[in-house]
């Protein structure tokens, strides 16, 4: 096993894992991005954001470095940013209308902005908003799409309308099946499918899923969907429309490029529950919750220490819902394991931060790794579940720690 | 090198004027062959050519063709088959693993 012994600072927060090697003989590896994305990606700031590391210009695709998600509640402008087209409309709110209907309601509407806060029950909850493909760079055997690495994921609180309650307003039929949304944004040529999404009726009238127009006490930033967006709390971030301009409750599954083929994975590999059985077919389903994960995200690989001086380890712990019961730390590779202390819960559907500390005697590499499991006995993979469109990747990630 | 948006701004405003170009797009260069600029203005009407150079090099040359099929086939890009073969052939041969 080849082991990288320096790594530049740059590097490092360029999402740059390098070469594979855990540093000890544990049973954990770590993987690294394709050697084209490290090479291409900056960090570089979008309007109203500080630097991200871009994946892609256009349409914009940034995610944060991992130092970005050492505070359990990710800042505004260092959130993630991640769009499928080009097309994306600066929006002007006294235009801006959200349109509720479709053949599943039987009293279709409009509303404004103002209408959106002010005519229903606003709700506010933290909740982890985390694209299904974060870590596909990460994917062994490599494989195609936006390479993110562990930052296309951001923990927030979240303001805004039920949307079980425009729904009720709209006049929500029973034979609905699926309810669908549109956001502003489009493609640049009209050949290509527009971005449009779905989620089952039971899960649109969760009294967790939200028409957000707040995002961390402010408004949403332009890049993470202003004026307002869908918020679908332990489901992965495809299906929370940013620039939602339009709602349809729909008797019949969506048909959609983005629905039927894009977003899926195949059937019986991952360990999902939530199920969404008007869009399964024979052999693949879409995604559905986040997968239990956690994230160390105060130490950089081969970060030097002393002997006998501790060192702390924190980062965050986050999952589908269910509950996160606990995260353990292994500093030896992943061979033995020690619980972690929980921060603050911020509630179910909220990242968790945790930290351990231990002070190292010997010199040499030490290879710390972080496991979190949750209420329905889920944890962490050692293994990546491959899949060819590498979502749902929640492989426990060892960094090396060199002491001298 | 060819210069991404020198290529392609014609195009752009052409085709695409909703889909303007970001100023730091400008910096991105593509290898230097023959057909790096049938790649850019093709591919750089819907995105920026970092989206070839970060899905490298792990590709073989199915794996490109798939992309390229797809981005023909479902999104709509508009190249006929002998360009769709040289743009593959270009994306092999500059990015991806099974070059000669």
């Amino acid at each position: 096993m080849v082991i990288r012994t320096r790594r530049s600072l740059l590097q490092t927060a360029l999402g740059g894992l390098g070469l594979l090697g855990a540093g000890l003989s544990g049973p954990l590896a770590r993987a690294g991005l394709p050697a084209g994305t490290l090479a291409s990606a900056v960090l570089d700031a979008l309007a109203g954001k500080r630097p991200l590391l871009k994946r892609s210009y256009r349409p914009p695709n940034y995610e944060s470095p991992v130092s970005y998600l050492n505070e359990v509640i990710t800042p505004n402008d260092r959130f993630f940013v991640r769009w499928h087209l080009a097309d994306i409309p600066t929006i002007d709110v006294a235009s801006w209308r959200l349109s509720i209907g479709g053949d599943g309601a039987s009293r279709p509407f409009e509303l404004t902005l103002a209408q959106l806060q002010h005519e229903f029950e606003p709700v506010e909850l933290t909740a982890v908003c985390q694209c299904a493909g974060n870590r596909r760079g990460l994917s062994d055997p490599h494989v195609p799409g936006v390479q993110w690495g562990n930052g296309a994921m951001g923990n927030a609180r979240w303001k805004g309308a039920r949307l079980k309650d425009l729904l009720a307003r709209a006049g929500l039929a029973k034979e609905a099946v699926e309810i669908a949304f549109n956001g502003a944004d489009g493609p640049v040529l009209e050949a290509t499918p527009d971005f449009t999404k779905s989620i089952p009726a039971w899960k649109a009238l969760d009294e967790n899923t939200l028409v957000a127009y707040e995002m961390n006490g402010e408004p949403l930033p332009h890049w993470n969907g202003y004026p307002a967006r869908i918020i679908v709390p332990g489901w992965t971030a495809t299906y929370w429309m940013k620039q939602v301009v339009s709602i349809r409750a729909l008797a019949q599954p969506l048909s959609s490029f983005w629905m039927n083929t894009a977003y899926r994975i195949p059937k019986g590999k991952f360990p999902v529950v939530d199920r969404f059985l008007s869009q399964e077919s024979e052999t693949t389903t879409p995604v559905t919750e986040i997968l239990v994960n956690s994230l160390i995200t105060n130490l950089e690989e081969g970060q030097r220490f002393r002997a006998g001086s501790a060192i702390v380890v924190q980062g965050l712990a986050w999952d589908g819902g269910a509950g996160l019961r606990r995260v353990e730390v292994s500093i030896d590779g992943g061979r033995s394991w020690q619980s972690a202390q929980f921060g603050a819960d911020l509630g179910r559907y909220s990242a968790r931060a945790w930290q351990y500390a231990f002070t190292p005697r010997a010199r040499g590499r030490v290879a710390v790794a972080a496991r979190a499991s949750n209420a329905q006995g889920a944890t962490q993979t050692e293994q990546l579940i491959f899949n060819p469109a590498g979502y749902y990747n929640n492989v426990i990630q060892p960094i090396s720690l060199e002491v001298t | 090198m060819i210069s991404a948006p020198a290529i392609c701004s014609a195009v752009l405003i052409a085709a695409a004027p909703a889909g303007i170009a970001r100023a730091d797009e400008a910096a991105l260069h593509l290898k230097d062959s023959p057909d790096a600029a049938l790649v850019v203005s093709k591919c750089s009407i819907c995105h920026s050519v970092d989206y070839i150079q970060s899905n490298a090099p792990f590709l073989k040359r199915a794996g490109w063709e798939a992309e390229v099929r797809k981005m023909v086939k479902v999104m709509g890009a508009p190249l006929d088959e002998a360009e769709l073969a040289r743009v593959v052939d270009y994306l092999t041969l500059q990015y991806g693993s099974d070059a000669p």
